[in-house]
Protein backbone atom coordinates (compact mmCIF):
# COMPACT_ATOMS: atom_id res chain seq x y z
CA UNK A 1 0.00 0.00 0.00
CA UNK A 2 2.94 2.42 0.64
CA UNK A 3 4.05 2.29 -3.02
CA UNK A 4 0.47 3.37 -4.04
CA UNK A 5 0.41 6.70 -2.01
CA UNK A 6 0.09 8.05 -5.41
CA UNK A 7 -2.47 5.78 -6.62
CA UNK A 8 -4.46 7.12 -3.77
CA UNK A 9 -3.88 10.46 -4.16
CA UNK A 10 -4.80 11.04 -8.02
CA UNK A 11 -8.19 9.10 -7.17
CA UNK A 12 -9.10 11.76 -4.29
CA UNK A 13 -7.97 14.46 -6.84
CA UNK A 14 -10.43 13.65 -9.32
CA UNK A 15 -13.33 13.12 -7.53
CA UNK A 16 -12.46 16.46 -5.61
CA UNK A 17 -12.56 18.17 -9.11
CA UNK A 18 -15.89 16.78 -9.72
CA UNK A 19 -17.59 17.96 -6.59
CA UNK A 20 -15.78 21.27 -6.12
CA UNK A 21 -16.08 21.70 -9.96
CA UNK A 22 -19.60 21.57 -9.95
CA UNK A 23 -20.26 23.10 -6.95
CA UNK A 24 -17.71 25.50 -6.32
CA UNK A 25 -17.86 29.24 -7.39
CA UNK A 26 -16.95 30.63 -10.89
CA UNK A 27 -16.81 33.91 -12.45
CA UNK A 28 -20.20 34.79 -14.30
CA UNK A 29 -19.43 35.43 -17.67
CA UNK A 30 -21.37 35.87 -21.29
CA UNK A 31 -21.74 33.10 -23.64
CA UNK A 32 -19.88 30.53 -21.05
CA UNK A 33 -22.00 30.85 -18.20
CA UNK A 34 -21.73 27.65 -16.29
CA UNK A 35 -20.02 25.78 -19.30
CA UNK A 36 -17.01 27.50 -17.73
CA UNK A 37 -16.83 24.70 -15.64
CA UNK A 38 -15.67 22.35 -18.55
CA UNK A 39 -11.91 24.19 -17.98
CA UNK A 40 -11.81 21.68 -14.95
CA UNK A 41 -12.45 18.70 -17.16
CA UNK A 42 -11.55 19.63 -20.62
CA UNK A 43 -7.98 21.09 -20.30
CA UNK A 44 -6.50 18.45 -17.69
CA UNK A 45 -7.41 16.10 -20.58
CA UNK A 46 -4.82 18.10 -23.28
CA UNK A 47 -1.87 18.32 -20.23
CA UNK A 48 -2.48 14.69 -19.25
CA UNK A 49 -1.91 14.30 -23.19
CA UNK A 50 1.14 16.13 -23.34
CA UNK A 51 2.77 14.70 -19.88
CA UNK A 52 1.86 11.38 -20.83
CA UNK A 53 3.96 12.13 -24.38
CA UNK A 54 6.78 13.64 -22.39
CA UNK A 55 6.80 10.38 -20.00
CA UNK A 56 6.98 8.48 -23.74
CA UNK A 57 9.65 10.27 -25.02
CA UNK A 58 11.97 9.95 -22.09
CA UNK A 59 11.91 6.06 -22.41
CA UNK A 60 12.04 6.13 -25.89
CA UNK A 61 15.75 7.85 -25.18
CA UNK A 62 16.23 5.57 -22.62
CA UNK A 63 15.57 2.69 -24.68
CA UNK A 64 18.15 4.32 -27.57
CA UNK A 65 20.64 4.18 -25.24
CA UNK A 66 19.99 0.95 -23.15
CA UNK A 67 18.54 -1.36 -25.63
CA UNK A 68 16.58 -2.27 -22.79
CA UNK A 69 12.96 -3.58 -24.20
CA UNK A 70 11.23 -2.71 -21.14
CA UNK A 71 12.12 0.90 -21.76
CA UNK A 72 10.87 0.07 -25.49
CA UNK A 73 7.66 -1.14 -23.85
CA UNK A 74 6.68 1.78 -21.68
CA UNK A 75 7.24 4.13 -24.45
CA UNK A 76 4.41 2.60 -26.08
CA UNK A 77 1.89 2.39 -23.50
CA UNK A 78 2.75 5.73 -22.70
CA UNK A 79 1.57 7.00 -26.11
CA UNK A 80 -1.26 4.25 -26.29
CA UNK A 81 -2.52 6.35 -23.08
CA UNK A 82 -1.52 9.59 -24.00
CA UNK A 83 -3.86 8.98 -27.40
CA UNK A 84 -6.57 8.06 -25.38
CA UNK A 85 -6.68 11.58 -23.34
CA UNK A 86 -5.86 13.03 -26.33
CA UNK A 87 -9.53 12.16 -27.97
CA UNK A 88 -10.94 12.83 -25.26
CA UNK A 89 -9.73 16.35 -25.16
CA UNK A 90 -10.82 16.35 -28.76
CA UNK A 91 -14.63 15.40 -28.29
CA UNK A 92 -14.87 17.18 -24.94
CA UNK A 93 -13.91 20.41 -27.01
CA UNK A 94 -16.36 19.32 -29.89
CA UNK A 95 -19.15 19.08 -26.96
CA UNK A 96 -17.60 22.94 -25.66
CA UNK A 97 -17.40 24.42 -28.65
CA UNK A 98 -20.84 23.39 -29.99
CA UNK A 99 -22.23 25.87 -27.21
CA UNK A 100 -19.70 28.59 -27.07
CA UNK A 101 -18.14 29.34 -30.70
CA UNK A 102 -21.47 27.98 -32.39
CA UNK A 103 -19.79 24.53 -33.95
CA UNK A 104 -18.51 21.51 -32.77
CA UNK A 105 -15.16 22.51 -35.50
CA UNK A 106 -14.92 25.85 -36.12
CA UNK A 107 -11.59 25.34 -37.51
CA UNK A 108 -9.97 27.31 -34.82
CA UNK A 109 -5.73 26.55 -35.25
CA UNK A 110 -5.69 25.01 -32.42
CA UNK A 111 -7.81 22.55 -32.77
CA UNK A 112 -6.84 22.15 -36.19
CA UNK A 113 -3.48 21.07 -34.83
CA UNK A 114 -4.39 18.85 -32.10
CA UNK A 115 -5.89 16.63 -34.66
CA UNK A 116 -3.02 16.53 -36.64
CA UNK A 117 -1.03 15.94 -33.61
CA UNK A 118 -3.30 13.06 -32.27
CA UNK A 119 -3.33 11.73 -36.45
CA UNK A 120 1.03 11.70 -35.85
CA UNK A 121 0.82 9.44 -32.76
CA UNK A 122 -1.48 7.38 -34.35
CA UNK A 123 0.92 6.88 -37.25
CA UNK A 124 3.25 5.80 -34.51
CA UNK A 125 1.10 3.20 -33.80
CA UNK A 126 0.91 2.17 -37.26
CA UNK A 127 4.52 2.64 -38.04
CA UNK A 128 5.20 0.35 -34.76
CA UNK A 129 2.48 -2.58 -35.62
CA UNK A 130 3.81 -2.89 -39.47
CA UNK A 131 7.30 -3.88 -38.31
CA UNK A 132 7.81 -7.34 -37.71
CA UNK A 133 11.52 -7.94 -35.87
CA UNK A 134 11.34 -6.76 -32.47
CA UNK A 135 14.91 -4.51 -32.78
CA UNK A 136 14.16 -2.64 -35.60
CA UNK A 137 10.56 -2.11 -34.63
CA UNK A 138 11.94 -0.31 -31.13
CA UNK A 139 14.71 1.37 -32.60
CA UNK A 140 12.85 2.78 -35.53
CA UNK A 141 9.50 3.66 -33.19
CA UNK A 142 11.81 5.37 -30.64
CA UNK A 143 13.16 7.73 -33.61
CA UNK A 144 9.78 8.10 -34.35
CA UNK A 145 8.61 8.98 -30.94
CA UNK A 146 11.55 11.26 -30.11
CA UNK A 147 10.60 13.62 -33.66
CA UNK A 148 6.90 13.41 -33.01
CA UNK A 149 7.37 15.04 -29.34
CA UNK A 150 8.82 18.41 -30.80
CA UNK A 151 6.50 18.72 -33.47
CA UNK A 152 3.13 18.32 -31.46
CA UNK A 153 4.54 20.54 -29.06
CA UNK A 154 5.02 23.50 -31.83
CA UNK A 155 1.63 22.40 -33.31
CA UNK A 156 -0.04 22.59 -29.79
CA UNK A 157 1.74 25.70 -27.90
CA UNK A 158 3.38 27.86 -30.44
CA UNK A 159 1.57 27.81 -33.93
CA UNK A 160 -2.18 28.66 -32.68
CA UNK A 161 -0.19 31.53 -30.68
CA UNK A 162 1.21 33.04 -33.89
CA UNK A 163 -2.32 33.39 -35.45
CA UNK A 164 -6.01 33.96 -34.42
CA UNK A 165 -7.04 31.55 -32.57
CA UNK A 166 -10.76 31.40 -30.68
CA UNK A 167 -8.72 29.60 -27.27
CA UNK A 168 -8.00 31.95 -24.40
CA UNK A 169 -4.47 32.78 -24.91
CA UNK A 170 -3.52 32.23 -28.66
CA UNK A 171 -3.25 34.94 -30.72
CA UNK A 172 -3.70 38.37 -28.73
CA UNK A 173 -6.63 36.25 -26.86
CA UNK A 174 -6.15 37.15 -23.52
CA UNK A 175 -5.47 34.27 -21.64
CA UNK A 176 -7.72 32.26 -18.36
CA UNK A 177 -5.16 33.75 -16.51
CA UNK A 178 -5.42 37.18 -16.92
CA UNK A 179 -9.26 37.78 -16.58
CA UNK A 180 -11.27 34.80 -15.54
CA UNK A 181 -8.40 32.00 -13.55
CA UNK A 182 -8.98 33.63 -10.01
CA UNK A 183 -8.01 31.71 -7.26
CA UNK A 184 -11.31 30.03 -6.40
CA UNK A 185 -11.07 28.28 -10.12
CA UNK A 186 -7.04 28.03 -9.69
CA UNK A 187 -7.94 25.83 -6.40
CA UNK A 188 -10.03 23.25 -8.57
CA UNK A 189 -7.91 23.15 -11.81
CA UNK A 190 -4.39 22.56 -10.65
CA UNK A 191 -5.31 19.92 -8.43
CA UNK A 192 -7.90 18.40 -11.54
CA UNK A 193 -4.96 18.46 -13.68
CA UNK A 194 -2.42 16.77 -11.21
CA UNK A 195 -5.15 14.00 -10.77
CA UNK A 196 -5.69 13.42 -14.01
CA UNK A 197 -2.09 13.23 -15.16
CA UNK A 198 -1.34 10.51 -12.03
CA UNK A 199 -4.65 9.03 -13.78
CA UNK A 200 -3.58 8.61 -16.80
CA UNK A 201 0.23 7.97 -15.25
CA UNK A 202 -1.47 4.81 -13.38
CA UNK A 203 -3.27 3.42 -16.43
CA UNK A 204 -0.38 3.39 -18.70
CA UNK A 205 1.82 1.66 -15.85
CA UNK A 206 -1.02 -1.05 -15.24
CA UNK A 207 -0.83 -1.41 -19.24
CA UNK A 208 2.80 -1.47 -19.38
CA UNK A 209 2.90 -4.81 -16.72
CA UNK A 210 0.38 -6.31 -18.43
CA UNK A 211 2.53 -6.23 -21.20
CA UNK A 212 5.55 -7.02 -19.85
CA UNK A 213 3.65 -10.26 -18.10
CA UNK A 214 2.47 -11.41 -22.09
CA UNK A 215 5.76 -11.18 -23.74
CA UNK A 216 7.04 -13.25 -20.44
CA UNK A 217 4.51 -16.18 -21.11
CA UNK A 218 5.20 -15.68 -25.01
CA UNK A 219 9.15 -16.05 -24.41
CA UNK B 1 -21.99 1.29 -35.90
CA UNK B 2 -22.85 4.15 -38.20
CA UNK B 3 -25.87 4.43 -36.59
CA UNK B 4 -24.78 4.57 -33.01
CA UNK B 5 -22.63 7.17 -33.60
CA UNK B 6 -25.21 9.48 -35.36
CA UNK B 7 -27.55 8.86 -32.58
CA UNK B 8 -24.71 10.08 -30.09
CA UNK B 9 -23.95 12.87 -32.15
CA UNK B 10 -27.48 14.03 -32.55
CA UNK B 11 -27.61 13.71 -28.08
CA UNK B 12 -24.47 15.72 -27.84
CA UNK B 13 -25.59 18.23 -30.13
CA UNK B 14 -29.23 18.71 -30.10
CA UNK B 15 -30.22 19.08 -27.06
CA UNK B 16 -32.00 22.76 -26.57
CA UNK B 17 -30.53 26.17 -25.16
CA UNK B 18 -32.40 28.78 -23.79
CA UNK B 19 -31.34 32.39 -23.77
CA UNK B 20 -33.23 33.85 -21.04
CA UNK B 21 -31.40 36.62 -19.62
CA UNK B 22 -31.79 37.37 -15.76
CA UNK B 23 -31.75 40.85 -14.11
CA UNK B 24 -28.01 40.89 -13.27
CA UNK B 25 -27.01 40.24 -16.73
CA UNK B 26 -24.77 37.05 -17.31
CA UNK B 27 -27.54 34.07 -16.73
CA UNK B 28 -25.74 31.25 -14.25
CA UNK B 29 -27.70 28.30 -13.20
CA UNK B 30 -28.83 29.75 -10.50
CA UNK B 31 -31.80 28.28 -10.08
CA UNK B 32 -31.00 24.83 -10.43
CA UNK B 33 -28.50 25.12 -7.57
CA UNK B 34 -30.98 26.87 -5.29
CA UNK B 35 -33.32 24.02 -5.55
CA UNK B 36 -30.92 21.84 -4.87
CA UNK B 37 -30.80 19.48 -7.19
CA UNK B 38 -27.67 19.60 -8.41
CA UNK B 39 -25.98 17.65 -5.39
CA UNK B 40 -28.18 14.17 -7.46
CA UNK B 41 -25.59 15.31 -10.32
CA UNK B 42 -22.81 15.55 -8.07
CA UNK B 43 -23.41 12.44 -6.57
CA UNK B 44 -24.30 10.12 -9.64
CA UNK B 45 -20.66 11.49 -11.28
CA UNK B 46 -18.87 10.88 -7.99
CA UNK B 47 -20.76 7.05 -7.84
CA UNK B 48 -19.33 6.70 -11.43
CA UNK B 49 -15.94 7.70 -10.66
CA UNK B 50 -15.90 5.89 -7.67
CA UNK B 51 -16.80 2.55 -9.58
CA UNK B 52 -14.06 3.34 -12.38
CA UNK B 53 -11.44 4.12 -9.73
CA UNK B 54 -12.21 0.76 -7.37
CA UNK B 55 -12.29 -1.15 -10.68
CA UNK B 56 -8.73 0.39 -11.53
CA UNK B 57 -7.34 -0.89 -8.16
CA UNK B 58 -8.93 -4.20 -9.04
CA UNK B 59 -7.26 -4.74 -11.97
CA UNK B 60 -4.18 -3.50 -9.92
CA UNK B 61 -4.20 -6.18 -7.69
CA UNK B 62 -5.28 -8.71 -10.18
CA UNK B 63 -1.47 -7.46 -12.26
CA UNK B 64 0.16 -7.71 -8.99
CA UNK B 65 -0.68 -11.17 -8.19
CA UNK B 66 0.22 -12.44 -11.62
CA UNK B 67 3.61 -10.90 -11.34
CA UNK B 68 4.45 -12.36 -7.97
CA UNK B 69 3.32 -15.56 -10.01
CA UNK B 70 5.85 -15.19 -12.58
Amino acid sequence: MKENWWKILASVLVLYSAIAGFLGEVPQLPILHESIRNLYFHVPMWFSMVILYLISVIYSVKYLSSGNENHDLKSVEYVNAGVVFGFLGLATGMIWGNYTWGSPWPNDPKMNSSAISTLMYLAYIVLRNSLEEEQKRAKISAVYNIFAFPIMIVLLFILPRMTDSLHPGNGGNPGFSSYDLDSRMRGVFYPACLGWILLGVWIADLQFRIRKLQNKQLN
Amino acid sequence: MRKYIAAIYLLLFTAGTSFAQSDSGVEMADGMRSSGKIYVVVAVIVLILLALIAYLFSIDRKVKKLEQKN
